[in-house]
């Protein structure tokens, strides 16, 4: 008998289908990944399984445990269940600890919580854990004194403190680096094996799912497409969808050719403090040097893509080239005009420049309609289009980027995700600008819908001549849609270089350690 | 629409209609002295009754009621008035000597218990409705300064600003069109909240001496003309301590069903 078995697990809550005939099995030692896009009901399939589903849902079906149904357990007997018979990771490790706790704490509380035992004795175990999970740091430090993946560790460790039969993992990478993800990874792989636990994993990754899983159960609009041992699954693709999910995976962009043509902007030797707190009372303020010798330059026309891990200086950067704030050394120019120009903006150098954020839901104000949004770039001209030719230039920037002109009156909240980037592309481009930031622009997107976005980024250059700064750690999108790269660490540009050359022939250990920690899909023709 | 709401709204609505009304009419002249009459129970003729001078109780509430809202108003206006764009300016320059002056401006208003200042203010400058508005007014500015200035940090984070200082836009224009509408809720529960505590500040003043002078009529003067004669007439002082309670009662419901409805995070929780 297999360790979990779900079956026509069906789930509505209030008036709305979440879930149609659910079923996914584990067996002991078995990873299982479940991917599907947002809204595919991947995560509440987790949620049910480990009873936790909200207040006002109604779930029909068995999810048998080790021979016992979750469904028909009670709230009580599952608390002993969690933690105990089954473990959890969360995707957010920021949030997952307790702030106030030193990490050795909150792993002992764990066991002490489940177990009648000594302190001393749950605090030995939690020691051991932490060891057992690779956390080189002494079990006495609290989670912020934490990196990202060493938190993880931590909410594994706690997860797994009581060899549970069947942890269950809701996009345990997905907040992480791409290295950290691979450490993590080849982490629960080897807790999989050792405890003989079975690993139920969820994600929207379809390279991570490929690394990792024995077996894949692809989830659309809460209904399993397709499921299967992984590589015979993505050797047979049977479901349209699943083929489609893939193609978008793993999409290549067809770039036209750049038309390089005189220098943009440049950016020279330069550097960039922060203060941080004081080490002694009286003592001077330290200083944490974030950009440190920061030398390349954008031509127009130009594509450049800049790939980091977090906290490499990549938003430092960001923000210095906008004219946002200034840098302690070193000039940045655009057409020979710096950009930091003091209080007052130079609206000469701004208008070239333009920028689209990761966040979709925060790059917009929600008060204002989306012709009002748009059209803000319009501060930036001397003399900008009233009337009838703003509402031509507001029609034909929604027409460009795959919306339509009657968009224009609605407010931000009656669009999705891909609907709201192709929006802020709008507003970056209504004022055709020579050079486009796009910080991390697909990174919070859907597979399907990030492929679409790379493709009118492609379209946008075919239009015209249009240079960008391509701000991204995923290396697969950056290498499709860039002709230079650079990879930045702690501050500084590590290596630049043609995309194809970097990738295929790295120079730096770090590029090197970059292209190899990233997962990748197997190349299977489609 | 939740129970609060209906309850405050309810409530607000009924005294700003009897403060409507009084601009055209009212029962009885409530400057006419009828000493004959004076300390009626409620009754056919006088709803309410009569106070020792025989005037007409209701008529002297509703009259209270504009006096005790355009106070309240007056001075919430004058707190927001000058508290938002404190508050603005401080978070736009947030970190700055500025942002440092205005709220260290604000902590020493907020250090001194805000109705000895009103009676000193009244005190100094003689006991008027004007300058109860006045005193009531200046401490409601460091409640809107450091509110708005509260809701606008976070704000001020977020990447629409980012992309509109991107288009080259000024702190100040920023303030205007991006960060105020964004905190509009935030300020109409508080300007409920601040407007019950006016009306209690003013009741306060008044019962005192220092708030509107007759022969304007005044909530707080009812309840201090009323108190030697409780216990010949309870009703003079019932009547117009009820009126203050259920006023006040009103706007805090409805502060509280406005947050409720305004406030999206708190409306996915309850429901």
């Amino acid at each position: 008998m297999s360790l979990l078995e779900v079956k026509n697990l069906t789930l509505r809550i209030g008036a709305t289908q979440i879930l149609h005939a659910v079923d996914v099995t584990v067996g002991h030692g078995e990873i299982v990944a479940i991917t599907g896009e947002s809204g595919s009901g991947k995560s509440m399939t987790a949620l049910a399984i480990m009873g936790l589903l909200p207040q006002s849902s109604d779930a029909r079906g068995t999810i048998l445990l080790n021979g016992t149904d979750i469904l028909q357990t009670s709230e009580p007997d599952l608390c002993k269940m969690r933690g105990n018979t089954m473990g959890m990771v969360f995707q957010e490790p920021m949030t997952a600890l307790n702030p106030v706790q030193t990490i050795g704490d909150q792993v002992a509380e764990t066991i002490l919580i489940h177990e009648k035992t000594s302190k001393a004795d749950a605090h030995k175990r939690a020691t051991a854990m932490l060891e057992r999970v690779g956390l080189k740091v002494p079990p006495t430090r609290y989670p912020h004194e934490l990196s990202g993946g060493q938190r993880q560790r931590v909410v594994i460790a706690m997860a797994i403190a009581l060899s549970p039969k069947l942890l269950i993992a809701d996009e345990p990478t997905t907040a992480l680096d791409v290295t950290t993800q691979a450490r993590i990874l080849d982490l629960l792989r080897d807790l999989v094996q050792e405890f003989d636990m079975g690993l139920l994993i969820i994600t929207h990754d379809l390279a991570v799912v490929a690394d990792i899983a024995d077996k894949i159960v692809i989830m659309q609009h809460g209904r399993v497409v397709e499921a299967g041992p992984t590589a015979h699954l993505f050797a047979h693709m049977q479901h349209p969808y699943t083929k489609a999910l893939f193609e978008a995976s793993s999409h290549a962009v067809d770039m036209p050719e750049a038309a390089i043509a005189a220098p943009l902007l440049q950016v020279e030797n330069v550097a960039r403090d922060y203060p941080v707190a004081r080490k002694t009372i009286l003592g001077p303020r330290p200083m944490f040097r974030a950009l440190e010798g920061i030398t390349f330059q954008i031509n127009q026309g130009e594509r450049i893509g800049l790939v980091g891990e977090s906290g490499c200086g990549k938003s430092t950067l960001t923000r210095a080239i906008l004219g946002l704030e200034d840098v302690q050394s070193g000039t940045i120019t655009v057409d020979g005009a710096p950009v930091f120009t003091g209080k007052q903006p130079n609206l000469a150098v701004r208008r070239k420049m333009q920028v689209v954020f990761q966040d979709p839901y925060s790059s917009f104000n929600p008060r204002h309609r989306v012709d009002r949004l748009i059209t803000e770039p319009f501060h930036l001209l001397q003399d900008p289009p009233t009337g009838p030719a703003r509402d031509a230039a507001i029609a034909s920037a929604l027409t460009d980027v795959g919306l339509t002109p009657a968009d224009a009156t609605k407010y931000i909240h009656e669009f999705s995700g891909g609907q709201r980037q192709r929006i802020a592309i709008a507003r970056a481009l209504i004022i055709e600008p020579a050079l486009i930031i796009f910080d991390e622009a697909v990174s919070a997107l859907d597979v399907s819908v990030r492929a679409q976005v790379l493709d009118l980024i492609a379209d946008l250059c075919r239009k015209r001549p249009l240079a960008y700064l391509f701000i991204s750690h995923d290396l697969s999108v950056v290498r499709t849609v860039t002709d230079k790269v650079m990879v930045m660490r702690a501050g500084r540009i590590v290596e630049q270089g043609d995309t194809e050359t970097v990738f295929t022939n790295p120079q730096h250990q770090y590029t090197r350690t970059l292209i190899a920690a990233a997962p990748q899909l197997p190349a299977i023709a489609v | 629409m939740n129970r609060n709401l209906i309850i405050g709204t309810a409530l607000t609505v009924m005294f700003l209609i009897l403060a409507a009304v009084s601009f055209v009419w009212t029962p009885y002249d409530i400057e006419a002295l009828d000493i004959p009459n004076k300390l009626q129970s409620p009754n056919g003729g006088n709803l309410l009754g009569t106070d020792h001078f025989g005037r007409d109780i209701l008529s002297m509430i509703m009259m209270g009621a504009r006096t005790s809202i355009a106070v309240a108003l007056l001075a919430v206006g004058i707190g927001m008035a000058i508290g938002v764009p404190l508050g603005l300016l401080a978070a736009a320059r947030h970190g700055s000597l500025l942002d440092e002056l205005i709220m260290r401006g604000n902590d020493l208003v907020f250090a001194f218990p805000s109705l000895v200042i009103a009676i000193l203010i009244t005190a100094v400058f003689g006991a008027s409705a004007v300058n109860a508005i006045i005193a009531i007014g200046i401490f409601n500015i460091p409640v809107f300064a450091r509110l708005s200035r509260a809701a606008a940090l976070p704000l001020w984070e977020r990447d629409f600003i980012l992309a509109a200082r991107v288009c080259g836009k000024s702190a100040t224009r920023i303030s205007i069109e991006h960060i105020l509408p964004n905190m509009t809720n935030l300020m109409i529960v508080q300007g409920t909240i601040q407007f019950s505590l006016g009306i209690l500040a003013e009741a306060a003043l008044s019962y005192i001496g220092l708030g509107a002078q007759p022969p304007t009529a005044s909530w707080g003067r009812m309840l201090a003309d009323a108190q030697t004669l409780v216990s010949i007439a309870p009703h003079t002082a019932l009547i117009p301590g009820l009126a203050i309670v259920f006023m006040v009662l009103g706007l805090n419901l409805l502060g509280d069903g406005l947050r409720d409805r305004l406030d999206p995070r708190i409306r996915v929780v309850r429901t």
